[in-house]
């Protein structure tokens, strides 16, 4: 695989439950280093996408390429190299409820890594604190964090291992706006810093204007435009027009001219 | 390629070198350092570097300045700048963790925090039973609140669904009573007290007991982990807030149902433990069914079973109380869940014993 080729590549994908078919032929390029935001309304199947892609849901049809491989077809020997290489933040966080913050995000380093552990506790709280986690969390249990701050503890274990990848699912819903906006600086400084490619499902119109370098947009099944927030407001479909030319959007674009 | 991270020292200069990734940077982190001498660290030649990496490189830094000045670091590229800067800003200033020792007093401390939890266990669970109560007697005085498709619901769950399981178990009790009876009693030649044995040990004690100790390995634990999940997910709170009380809701039907089915069960288990011990009397002792009839029927004093089914109603509402109390007490995690569902499973069958000994003992008084 060369540099110019996607590090994501999904093709054809069909994914249903029942008779109920949620993606149908869906196409997507996501390409190294770059935050790809992903739009739809509720249900459109942007959390299935990203389970597909992760290898967690098998698909009825289709092909996915990470890294240039197929998740589909890799035997799990090879799976398991590739899974190190990306980082995944679920919906509800999904922390093990069991372990506390540092044992979360030590997680990954035990699986994966043999490090000691005054290296792990150390990685462990420089992660912590970089997602704007207070030093006190870190022995704290799941069910005693608030909403966001859970889902700060599973973007820190998403970025446990310094992944090339990560998939976000909405991480900044249920925060606060400045909560919010850091956390977009946060993803932003991190890009810059390691190289990571974001997979970034948000209905954060000010996280999309802020730092997603593309957007793709699901809706029908398919991905139905992929550009830049300017090239959206071009695109003639009912839906896009009014999610991007909404109030929200326009109060999104008159904050964005102003700062 | 990966290359491995690398450090040279040369007059006041700490060259870093390789890839500095997280798979290998304990090397570089944990390095020794001669103290006072370098005043720079020069990263030119590293190649990828990661905030594993970024971390070596601040911890050298810290480690290296001390007290004192700081050496600097030379050569970073702009993204490398960038993570260093992010690291220095979020690295703690202390990364030892204090290890401590667990002393005599502390298994001390742990052993008194052990028992006044007990006590305040058996205070609140007490006072569950009070809750439960009255909300009980509060239906009574409003039946249309009673929530009959729940109760019929969990009678089907806790009753009718552990017929066969209940009726095995006593019928296999009483076949292992009539044999290892049989053994003994033939030695005197009183085959025919067999009937005695079986049919008092079985009508007073085994029949209910053994009963409620599987519904409280099947139910008890059912309640606790149904409840407890509820719990976990806030349904509880939610319930709270739409002005339902979970007690008239969860809890009363479940040990109402409890209370209705367990004597149900306990009749059930003394029929087959009687059967059981009936045929096993017939073919190890030659005693007919005819016979150990008419000896049941004329010698049985029918306070035996009297006995063994006021219990059960009693042992119903303890199995009940405790597997709720238990899932009430789930706190957000799993772990809690699980341990939860044990402690309610040992300590509803713990009760239910030492209640039955107490019953023991009250009869004994009373005289039956
Ligand atoms: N495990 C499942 N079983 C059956 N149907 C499912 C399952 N998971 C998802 N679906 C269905 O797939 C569709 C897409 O769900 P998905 O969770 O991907 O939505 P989403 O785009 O992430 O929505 P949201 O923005 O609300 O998170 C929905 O119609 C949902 O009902
Ligand atoms: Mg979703």
């Amino acid at each position: 695989m060369t540099m110019g080729d996607p590090i994501i590549s999904v093709r054809g994908l069909v994914t249903r439950f029942g008779t109920h078919t949620v993606h149908d032929g869906l196409d997507l390029d996501v390409r190294r280093g770059e935050i790809i935001g992903i739009v739809g309304g509720s249900g459109t199947g942007k959390s299935v996408l990203l389970r597909a892609v992760v290898g967690l849901l098998k698909p009825a049809a289709g092909e996915i390429r990470v890294f240039g491989e197929s998740v589909r077809d890799t035997p799990e020997l090879q799976y398991r190299q590739l899974r190190k290489r990306w980082g995944v933040m679920f919906q509800g966080g999904a922390l093990f409820s069991s372990l506390n913050v540092q044992q979360n995000v030590e997680a990954p380093m035990r699986e994966q890594l043999d490090l000691s552990p005054q290296t792990r506790a150390a990685l462990a709280a420089i992660k912590v604190r970089m997602v704007g986690l207070p030093e006190n969390a870190l022995g704290q249990m799941p069910s005693e964090l608030s909403g966001g701050m859970r889902k700060r503890a599973g973007f820190a274990r998403a970025i446990a291992l310094d992944p090339e990848i990560v998939f976000l699912d909405e991480p900044t819903a249920g925060l606060d706006p400045i909560g919010a906006a850091a956390f977009d600086i946060l993803i932003a400084q991190l890009r810059a810093a390691l190289g990571l490619t974001v997979f970034f499902v948000t209905h954060d119109l000010d996280s999309l204007h802020a730092i997603c370098d593309r957007i793709a947009v699901l809706a029908e099944g398919r991905v139905l435009a992929t550009g830049t927030m300017a090239e959206m407001q071009q695109i003639d479909h009912p839906w896009v027009q009014a999610y991007f030319k909404g109030p929200r959007a326009r109060a999104a674009l008159v904050q964005k001219r102003t700062a | 390629m990966t290359r491995h991270p690398h450090i040279e020292i040369a007059d006041d200069t700490m060259r870093l070198s390789g890839d500095m990734l997280i798979s290998d940077i304990e090397g570089i982190a944990g390095a020794n350092v001669p103290s006072g001498t370098i005043s720079v660290i020069d990263i030119t030649q590293v190649g990828r570097m990661d905030t594993a990496g970024a971390w070596a490189v601040v911890s050298l830094e810290r480690r290296i300045g001390g007290g004192g000045s700081k050496p600097m670091v030379t050569g970073a590229s702009q993204a490398q700048a960038g993570l260093l800067a992010t690291l220095r800003e979020h690295m703690p200033q202390d990364a030892a963790v204090p290890s401590h020792k667990i002393s005599v007093a502390d298994r001390l401390e742990a052993f008194g925090r052990a028992t006044t939890r007990a006590a305040h266990t058996a205070i609140a669970m007490t006072g569950f039973l009070g809750q439960v109560v009255a909300t009980m007697f509060g239906l009574i005085l409003h039946p249309k609140r009673i929530r009959w498709i729940a109760i019929v619901h969990h009678m089907q769950q806790v009753g009718l669904n552990a017929v066969p399981i209940v009726s095995l178990m006593a019928f296999l009790i009483g076949v292992v009573l009539a044999f290892q009876g049989a053994a003994q009693l033939r030695q005197f030649g009183a085959e025919v007290f067999v009937v005695d044995l079986i049919a008092i040990s079985i009508l007073r004690e085994l029949g209910v007991l053994l009963t409620a100790i599987i519904v409280a390995g099947r139910s008890g634990s059912a309640f606790t982990a149904a409840i407890g999940a509820m719990k976990m997910r806030e349904e509880i709170d939610a319930m709270k807030t739409l002005g339902v009380d979970p007690i008239t809701v969860l809890v009363v039907p479940r040990v109402l149902a409890l209370i209705l089915m367990l004597p149900v069960l306990g009749l059930i288990a003394n029929v087959s433990g009687l059967i059981g011990g009936a045929i096993m009397s017939w073919i190890e002792l030659g005693v007919s069914p005819s016979v150990f009839k008419a000896r049941f029927v004329s010698d049985t004093d029918v306070w035996h079973f009297g006995v063994g089914m006021i219990k059960a109603p009693f042992f119903a509402l303890i199995i009940g109380i405790v597997g709720c109390y238990e899932g009430m007490q789930v706190k957000g995690d799993t772990e809690s869940l699980g341990e939860l569902t044990s402690v309610s499973v040992v300590l509803s069958i713990f009760l239910v014993i030492a209640a039955d000994a107490l019953f023991s003992i009250f009869f004994e008084i009373v005289g039956v």
